[in-house]
């Protein structure tokens, strides 16, 4: 507050400077001619149409991973809900996936491969109960070999147990 | 053997430095338990003649110590370094309280043949126990110096030493362009280091032909699991598999001709049979289960692989010829990838009883099982061709390293990576 008031003190004090300087002669005072400012109506003639409001579906994009409990191939409620938008935009306009499986590092590695595999197949036989063409649909699983989250803790393996739609 | 036995055994902590490579020949400190290994002295091997300069009984010493039956006498504790019994004073060396005594002379045998004489006296009975000679190429000094030491290990203990042995393992190491898989081969104790493969797609499961000549593997460097076998000595490859969907676990047969393996092409994971040359599958499993990591029993007539049949990871073993399955696992809730050692009855396993994961040693006779190992994340159990440890993976402060147990779990050590993960052990069988 200070600040702007000291700012606009010396404003105020270098326009009053400049005036003075300007002004080696005296002020002479005009009289302005008393014109007084006429008031025309401005009407608007342009009639504006109403605004016209579209409705558009939004394109939400669905999940593109699914996460799964250790040791289990079963689909959580979040994912079917997920898959089934994508069930819907692959029987719109096919294209071919891939549905990567993986499993957390726990457990041995060739066990986890067939686990992967499991995992993948299950959300493949949901896109197919919900009409999407098996033919499009590949499935590899990687195991515990790409983990998505680095670390040997709860998180990391949350995160890791998952398919990917790819 | 019972738990207490267990525990009074010396636990022998082996600490090893590194160098250039994943690890590299093991420099050890050994703390001794209250049980005493057996004391060996290798007298500085003398060198007669313009020969390369290596401590071969350095790398002797070295082998037997890993070994954990044996402690090496100092070097600097010896009162002389004879190369000829006429020069030996047993009475100096029983002060040292050393059992057995290696002597020995490296001589040039014309051009490019090194050969070294070497005795192993008894200090006790004061007597030559065996005298040898081995001979090879200047490049062949490590080779030479593994032979001495399998030989005084065998002629001390009975069991034909695995010095000579390689070990095959996977590395991943994160790199600017991303994680790069690689599959090597090197001497047991890590040195001599070969490359076999590099990718940026996963590689899995080494498998070692009986011959020691091949192995096979699971690649995905086509961006899909494929099975291949690869010539050590020409590097030679060829694409075994290449089905839709799981093409893992490749064990080869005794017997070299044919490679039992996982595919999963008719819907889910089974144990299949391909014979090498035809290329013919037997499919040997039919179930909805998971059925994997197929190992071969000595005979060549039975399979041990895992399954979840059962509703959770179990050993079962497989009749090739009838196909009748048996569950052998009821003790714990995760048996997985069994490693069957050469006498055919002991099977090292993961395991999971409570939380973690342990390598077990389990007695298809007794049906008993006993834990090996203490960390939690340990797998990849693979038994050492003379039966006496094993290598496994394990997880230390979040990087994969590989480690070594004996089968009795008396003897344990750590082979520390320089970076990266290394993992998938896979013990080569006897070389020649």
């Amino acid at each position: 507050m200070n600040k702007t008031f000291t700012a606009n003190s010396l404003t105020v004090l270098l326009i009053a400077l400049l005036f003075t300087a300007c002004s080696s002669t005296p002020v002479e005072e005009e009289t302005s001619d008393t014109t007084t400012i006429q008031e025309s109506e401005v009407t608007t003639a342009v009639v504006e149409a109403p605004v016209q409001e579209e409705v558009m579906e939004l394109e939400v994009l669905a999940d593109t991973v699914f996460y799964f409990d250790f040791d289990k191939a079963v689909l959580r409620d979040e994912s079917r809900v997920a898959l089934m938008q994508h069930a819907r935009s692959l029987k719109d306009s096919p294209r071919s996936i891939r549905l990567e499986g993986h499993a957390d590092e726990r457990g041995t590695r060739e066990y986890n491969m067939a686990l992967g595999e499991r995992r993948a197949n299950s959300v493949k036989e949901f896109l197919i109960l919900e009409g999407v063409s098996s033919v499009l649909i590949e499935v590899v699983s990687y195991g515990e070999e790409r983990a998505a989250a680095y670390g040997s803790n709860d998180e990391s393996w949350a995160m890791n147990r998952r398919v990917e739609l790819k | 053997m019972d738990i207490r036995a267990l525990v009074c055994r010396s636990i022998i902590v082996l600490l090893i430095s590194f160098s250039g490579i994943a690890w590299s020949e093991l420099v050890i400190r050994v703390t001794k338990g209250n049980d005493s290994p057996t004391k060996i002295a290798i007298s500085p091997i003398v060198n007669v003649g313009n020969l390369p300069r290596f401590d071969i009984s350095r790398l002797v010493e070295n082998d037997l110590q890993r070994s954990g039956l044996f402690v090496a006498t100092p070097r600097e504790d010896m009162l002389s370094f004879p190369s000829m019994l006429k020069d030996v004073y047993f009475r100096d060396w029983r002060l040292l309280g050393t059992d057995y005594l290696v002597i020995g002379k490296m001589s040039s045998k014309g051009p490019n043949k090194i050969e070294i004489e070497f005795s192993l006296l008894s200090v006790a009975s004061q007597k030559v126990i065996f005298r040898h000679k081995v001979s090879g190429s200047a490049a062949q000094l490590r080779d030479l110096g593994h032979l001495i030491s399998d030989k005084v290990y065998n002629a001390i203990t009975g069991i034909r030493g695995i010095f000579s042995t390689r070990v095959a393992y996977i590395t991943a190491i994160r790199e600017v362009d991303g994680m790069i898989y690689r599959l090597h081969v090197s001497d047991v104790d890590g040195a001599r280091e070969k490359l076999m493969l590099r990718s940026h797609e996963p590689i899995m499961s080494p498998s070692w032909s009986p011959d020691a000549q091949k192995l096979a593997y699971v690649s995905f460097e086509t961006g899909r699991p494929a099975i291949y076998t690869q010539n050590l000595a020409t590097a030679a490859r060829e694409q075994i598999t290449n089905f839709a969907g799981l093409n893992g676990a490749p064990a080869w047969s005794p017997d070299g001709t044919t490679l039992a393996l996982v595919l999963s092409k008719d819907g889910n994971p089974e144990i299949y049979l391909m014979d090498l040359q035809s290329k013919q599958l037997n499919r040997l499993t039919q179930h909805f289960s998971i059925d994997t990591e197929p190992t071969w029993m000595p005979d060549g007539k039975n399979l041990l692989f895992t399954s979840d049949r059962g509703g959770e990871p179990q050993i079962y073993k497989l009749n090739i010829a009838t196909k009748a399955i048996e569950r052998l696992t009821f003790e714990g809730n995760y048996n997985a990838r069994g490693s069957l050692a050469p006498d055919g009855r002991t099977l090292a396993m993961v395991h999971r009883k409570t939380g973690a994961f342990h390598i077990a040693a389990f007695d298809l006779q007794t049906r008993r099982i006993r834990e090996l190992t203490t960390t939690s994340l340990d797998e990849s159990p693979s038994v050492a061709p003379n039966g006496a440890m094993l290598m496994y993976a394990m997880k230390q402060e979040e990087r994969g390293m590989l480690a070594a147990v004996s089968l009795d779990a008396g003897v344990r050590y750590i082979l520390p990576a320089r970076s990266g993960d290394v993992r998938e052990p896979a013990w080569s069988p006897f070389i020649r």
